[in-house]
C-alpha cells in the first residue's frame, strides 16, 4: 500500500464526489490535488498519467486509476461492500446505476442554458419520484431490512443516501411520499464515517456555483 | 437455473448488444423477446418487469436484470471473465469503460441530425484515433501478450473487438495506424465461440440504419 489515495479533479463535485463519498463511507482517508486551470490539465495530460487524457483520476494501491466506475468497483471490492456474493453484487450493480442516472442528471443541471434549466429540473424531479425512488422505497418495504441488500451495508446504500441529498437540494420535500426513504436517510447519515462525512469541514464537496462553473467550463472547454 | 436467458430489446443493436456479444463470446445461448412498437414497452412497463421502467432487461438466474452495465458484469463474473484478483479487475474495468465511451459516440452516430452528423463523425474519428486506440496498442505492445490483461481471455478482450468492429464500419480502414489492435482483431475473431457468432445467421444484430431511426425513436419517446 503506497499512502493514502490521492484524487485528481476540479474542486467540486462533478464525477469524483461519489467516490469521495465512498471512500469517506469506508473510513479511508484520503488526499485531494486540485485542478485549477487548464495548464494543470494539460501537464496531467502531458505526463502521460491520464489513460484516456480524463479525469477523475485515482492513484490507489500503485495504480493511477480512471473511469468513475472501475474506480468505484475497485474500492468497494477492497472493502467489501459489493454483497457477499453475485446475485447481491446483481442487485447493488443495478441499483447503483439507477441512482447514478438520477445523480448524473442533477450534475448536468448547472451547465444548461437558461430556458432548458427549468424543464429539466420538473423532468428530474419526475423521474426521482416516480422512477427511481419508488424502486428503493419498495426495496426497504419488501424486505423490512436496514440496508437496501443482503441485510448489510453495501455501496448501493451509500450511493442512494448521496442520490437522495442531492434531490433535496433540488426540492427540499422530494421524500415527502416516502417514509421509508426517510427513515432510510436519518439511519445511514448516522453511520460514524458518513456522520463525519456530512459535518463541515470534511472533504465532501458543496452543490455546484457560478464560480465553480466558469472554472469547469474553461478548464473542459464546455 | 431456469433455462436460457431471455433478451427484451428492439431488433438492433443498441444498448443490449454488448450484452449478446459477452454471452456469446462465453458460450450461453439465449432467447430474444424484440419491441416492434412502443405497446409492446408498454407492456413492460405495466408488468412491472422492467426495475426502471427501461430496457435492456435480461431474464436471467431468476432475475429480470436491468441497467446494461449491472447485466455485463454479472455475466462476466458468472463466466470468469473479469480477471482472476482486484488488480486485474481494475484494469478490466478501467479498459471496459473506456471503450464504452467510445462505443456510444459509434452508436450515436446514427442518431444524429443532418446538420450534426459531419461533426459527430469527425469526432468520433478523432477519438478512436488519438484517444483510445493508442491505448490499447501500447498496452499489447507493452506485454506482447494474446489478451489485454492477464495473459488471459476477459471481457476486455470481448469489448474491444466489438467496437473495432463497430469502428471499421464507420470508416473501414480506421486501424490503419495500429498493426497490433489489426492482429488483436484476427486473433480474437478466431475464438470458436465468437467466430461463429461473427457469422451469417447469428444473433449479431447489423448496423442500424438511417431508415430504422424513426421506427427506433416511437418505441422509446
Amino acid at each position: 500500500m503506497a499512502g493514502k489515495p490521492k484524487l485528481h479533479y476540479t474542486k467540486g463535485r462533478g464525477k469524483m464526489e461519489s467516490i469521495r463519498w465512498l471512500l469517506a463511507a469506508a473510513g479511508v482517508e484520503f488526499e485531494e490535488q486540485f485542478i485549477e486551470t487548464k495548464e494543470d490539465l494539460e501537464k496531467l495530460r502531458n505526463d502521460g498519467v491520464l489513460m484516456f487524457q480524463q479525469v477523475p483520476m485515482v492513484e490507489i494501491d500503485g495504480m493511477k486509476m480512471v473511469q468513475t466506475r472501475a474506480i468505484l468497483n475497485y474500492i468497494a471490492a477492497k472493502y467489501n461492500l459489493c454483497g457477499k456474493d453475485l446475485k447481491e453484487r446483481a442487485w447493488i450493480d443495478m441499483y447503483v446505476e439507477g441512482t447514478t442516472d438520477l445523480m448524473g442528471m442533477i450534475m448536468v443541471l448547472p451547465f444548461q442554458p437558461a430556458d432548458a434549466k427549468e424543464k429539466n429540473l420538473a423532468l428530474i424531479i419526475e423521474r426521482a419520484t416516480t422512477r427511481y425512488f419508488p424502486v428503493y422505497e419498495k426495496a426497504l418495504k419488501d424486505h423490512g431490512h436496514d440496508y437496501l441488500v443482503g441485510n448489510k451495508l453495501s455501496w448501493a446504500d451509500i450511493h442512494l443516501l448521496e442520490a437522495i441529498l442531492m434531490t433535496e437540494e433540488c426540492k427540499p420535500d422530494v421524500l415527502s411520499a416516502f417514509p421509508l426513504l426517510q427513515a432510510f436517510k436519518g439511519r445511514i447519515s448516522n453511520i460514524p464515517t458518513i456522520k463525519k462525512f456530512l459535518q463541515p469541514g470534511s472533504q465532501r464537496k458543496p452543490p455546484t456555483d457560478e464560480k465553480c462553473i466558469a472554472v469547469v467550463r474553461k478548464i473542459f472547454n464546455i | 437455473m431456469s433455462g436460457k436467458p431471455k433478451l427484451h430489446y428492439f431488433n438492433g443493436r443498441g444498448r443490449m448488444e454488448s450484452i449478446r456479444w459477452l454471452l456469446a463470446a462465453a458460450g450461453v445461448e439465449f432467447e430474444e423477446c424484440f419491441l416492434e412498437k412502443k405497446d409492446d414497452l408498454t407492456k413492460l412497463q405495466k408488468d412491472g418487469s422492467l426495475l426502471f421502467q427501461q430496457v435492456p432487461m435480461v431474464e436471467i438466474d431468476g432475475m429480470k436484470m436491468v441497467q446494461t452495465r449491472a447485466i455485463l458484469n454479472y455475466i462476466a463474473a458468472k463466466y470468469n471473465l473479469c480477471g482472476k484478483d482486484l488488480k486485474e479487475r481494475a484494469l478490466i474495468d478501467m479498459y471496459v469503460e473506456g471503450i464504452i465511451d467510445l462505443n456510444e459516440l459509434l452508436m450515436m452516430y446514427v442518431f444524429q441530425p443532418a446538420d450534426k452528423k459531419e461533426q459527430h463523425f469527425a469526432t468520433l474519428v478523432d477519438k478512436a484515433t488519438n484517444r483510445y486506440f493508442p491505448v490499447f496498442e501500447k498496452v499489447l505492445k507493452d506485454h506482447g501478450q494474446d489478451f489485454l490483461v492477464g495473459n488471459g481471455f476477459s471481457r476486455a478482450d470481448v469489448q474491444l473487438l466489438e467496437t473495432l468492429l463497430m469502428a471499421e464500419e464507420c470508416k473501414p480502414d480506421i486501424l490503419a495506424k495500429f498493426p497490433l489492435l489489426q492482429s488483436f482483431k484476427a486473433r480474437i475473431s478466431n475464438i470458436p465461440t465468437i467466430k461463429k457468432f461473427l457469422q451469417p445467421g447469428s444473433q449479431r444484430k447489423p448496423p442500424t440504419q438511417e431508415k430504422d431511426v424513426p421506427k427506433v425513436m416511437k418505441i422509446f419517446h
